[in-house]
């Protein structure tokens, strides 16, 4: 495997203003793998599911959808329904979350320099955990007829959570040390765990719905979720891309960064925040799914080198495609049940990363 | 780390709420072995279904503390007692003479041995025998064996009766039971699937489980649902989750299914339709008369 990533490689990077892509046909053929394996995932999860329709007329059905076009699938109500109001959002919501953890996790990972770093690193999911716990305890969902509030409470939960971190750990010293930052994320996260299991166990009548929220959602996520998570996954993408530059410098050293003009910890607090902002909004319409934002990042740093020109569009395209393909597994392996995704995700995702690990070890 | 072990919590109030442990927990022996021992006068439930079964057999003055969730009858001694996760301390706070519980989590039952008092654990039903090998059980240790027998009697005869009413259809009706928003179900194998069986109805979700790996309490895939439509489904959502028939019939895709169209949705007491105890008959009249209302 070959790996360009080294400090200097990537300072020159950043000074020239070259891509990461550009100046290697081995990151372009990445890149190219990455958006085919994101069609492919797209392709095979409106294709796939317990209830067997020819793919020909899954095609028609959707372009049915689009605009102008207007084609009989031949599919009854039914079957049209799986595949527009129940396998297409699911893919999309797959491919969205998958993004969203496995760019906030690179993120997480550069701007720590980090290696175990992944995006519920700063209470992420203890936030998330106890907004939802609270507005589930509260019978929020039966005040509020229009909507389901218990997203909208675990993404308020998620950010009180990452804020809280940064407040708390940025009154401590004017470095503005990472590792303070880690260390008040975990104390947060641990502080909330407890404030949702005390009201957890206050709550005992509505604890099946707690674990159901926390287990996950994709299964029965519609376009509603989609509508919902869209708005943040566009902020974070868009703002993780921004950031590939100024992480490159920052892998090199604070120092160095401060030297060419940057500075690190405002850097460092604007991805957080981009990074934060997406793995809140995917955790709450999708529950905890673990082990997408650590090992997609690293996998990719594998294959196709460390700059995180090369890292983030990557990590972004092939998190959403392995979470999309999980979730075909999830709900395929078992049919008709399914399984929770986290399982799948753990599953494939662990053999597969020290496979990675090994090869990258002997060559 | 803490979100690894969430699955397996799940699983654990899944088996605590849904009841997946099996009969063979029933152990009716008391822990203590005194020859003639006098019906117990101050007995601790944290099990829901065994404070319905001690009321029914008419054992409610002896009672002195049930757990939170023991919320029928009305009469029962409700306190915060947890059933979850039994404190034995603040059990053994209502000195207690039996505590009977459905579910032990931990040492709890060798706790209380250790503390000289007599427990008994009976664990969720598989079947409806098993229920009625469950009231004897408490009807013997209570010194209330006539009235125990009575109410196995009446139970059966009532369900004898209702079964009886059902007016067969054709083709034999299928069903959903739906235990959470997150669809969450049950097989014909569990007991709450025999109570439907005894209707004359057709589980929907029985191939979702066949091997019976997940104890009779699958997650059914929706798009299974949909290609499946059943013919009445019956929801035990309502209280846990909000669930309505209004509520079901927004979720995307369902406004295909045939009980949406038809308005064939039930909507259960969640107690009433998961708790193995003396309201299986009011469940079962609730699933007869939703039967016997299709056209």
């Amino acid at each position: 495997m070959t790996s360009s990533g080294t400090g200097a490689g990537v300072a020159g990077d950043w000074q020239t203003g070259s891509t990461g892509f550009g100046r290697s046909r081995l990151g372009g053929r990445w890149l190219f793998a990455g958006i085919a394996s994101v069609l492919v995932a797209a392709v095979v999860g409106v294709a796939t599911g317990p209830v067997s329709i020819p793919i020909w007329q899954v095609i028609v059905e959707l372009a049915d959808r689009l605009p102008i076009i207007d084609v009989d699938s031949s599919l009854s109500p039914a079957d049209r329904a799986i595949v527009w109001d129940l396998r297409a959002p699911r893919v999309v919501l797959g491919l969205l979350v998958g993004a969203l953890l496995a760019g906030s996790g690179a993120a997480y990972q550069g701007v720590f320099r980090n290696p175990l770093a992944d995006p519920y690193l700063l209470g992420i999911a203890a936030g998330a955990g106890l907004g939802a716990t609270i507005a589930i305890v509260a019978r929020l969902r039966d005040a509020v007829g229009f909507m389901d509030p218990v997203p909208l409470a675990a993404f308020v939960g998620a950010l009180l959570a990452v804020a809280a971190a940064g407040t708390l750990s940025s009154r401590r010293g004017s470095t503005g040390s990472s590792t303070t930052l880690i260390l008040a994320g975990v104390a947060v996260a641990n502080f909330f765990t407890a404030i949702q299991t005390f009201i957890q166990q206050q709550n005992s009548e509505t604890l099946q719905q707690v674990f159901a929220w926390i287990l996950g959602r994709l299964s029965t996520a519609g376009w509603g979720e989609v509508r919902l998570l869209t708005p943040y996954a566009v902020i974070c993408i868009v703002g993780l891309l921004l950031s590939v530059g100024s992480l490159d410098v920052l892998a090199v050293g604070e120092e160095e960064a401060t030297t060419l003009g940057l500075r690190p910890r405002t850097i460092r607090r604007l991805v957080l925040l981009a990074a934060s902002l997406g793995a809140a909004a995917a955790v709450a319409v999708s529950g905890l799914i673990g082990f997408v934002g650590l090992v997609v990042p690293h996998a990719v740093r594998m294959v196709a080198g460390t700059s995180h020109r090369r890292v983030m569009p990557l990590s972004l395209l092939f998190g959403a495609s392995f979470l999309a393909l999980a979730d075909v597994v999830a709900r395929t392996v078992r049919a008709p049940a399914e399984l929770p995704i986290g399982v799948i995700t753990a599953f494939i995702g662990a053999p597969f990363f020290l496979l990675i690990l090994r090869r990258q070890a002997t060559s | 780390m803490r979100k690894l072990h969430l699955p397996l919590l799940a699983a654990l109030v899944l088996a605590g709420c849904g009841g997946t442990q099996p009969s063979a927990a029933i152990s009716g022996i008391p822990s203590t072995t005194e020859a003639v021992k006098q019906a117990p006068a101050r007995i601790v439930s944290i099990s829901t279904v065994a404070t319905e079964i001690l009321f029914a057999i008419g054992a409610g003055d002896q009672m002195v503390a049930v757990d939170s969730l023991s919320t029928f009858p009305a009469e029962a001694p409700v306190t915060d007692l947890s059933g979850f996760e039994p404190n034995i301390e603040a059990i053994l706070g209502f000195q207690p003479d039996l505590v009977v519980l459905s579910y032990d989590p931990g040492d709890v039952m060798a706790g209380l041995e250790a503390a000289g008092v007599d427990s008994l654990l009976q664990g969720a039903s598989m079947t409806i025998a098993d229920t009625y090998v469950q009231i004897l059980a408490l009807g013997e240790i209570t010194g209330r064996t006539a009235e125990a027998e009575a109410l196995v009697d009446a139970m059966q005869a009532e369900i004898a009766e209702l079964a009886a009413s059902v007016v067969e259809p054709d083709e034999p009706l299928s069903y959903y039971h739906e235990l959470d928003d997150t669809l969450y179900t049950v097989t014909s194998s569990t007991f709450i699937g025999e109570v439907y069986s005894l209707a004359g109805l057709v589980n929907a979700a029985d191939p979702a489980d066949a091997e019976g790996t997940s104890w009779g309490y699958p997650q059914l895939s929706a798009e299974y649902l949909l290609d499946a439509d059943p013919d009445i489904i019956f929801l035990a959502d309502t209280k846990c989750c909000g669930q309505t028939a209004a509520t079901i019939a927004e979720r995307p895709g369902w406004e295909t299914l045939t009980a949406v169209s038809t308005g064939r949705i039930v909507e259960l007491d969640d107690d009433v339709a998961s708790r193995w105890g003396p309201r299986i008959v009011d469940f079962l009249r609730a699933i007869v008369a939703a039967v016997n209302s299709v056209d």
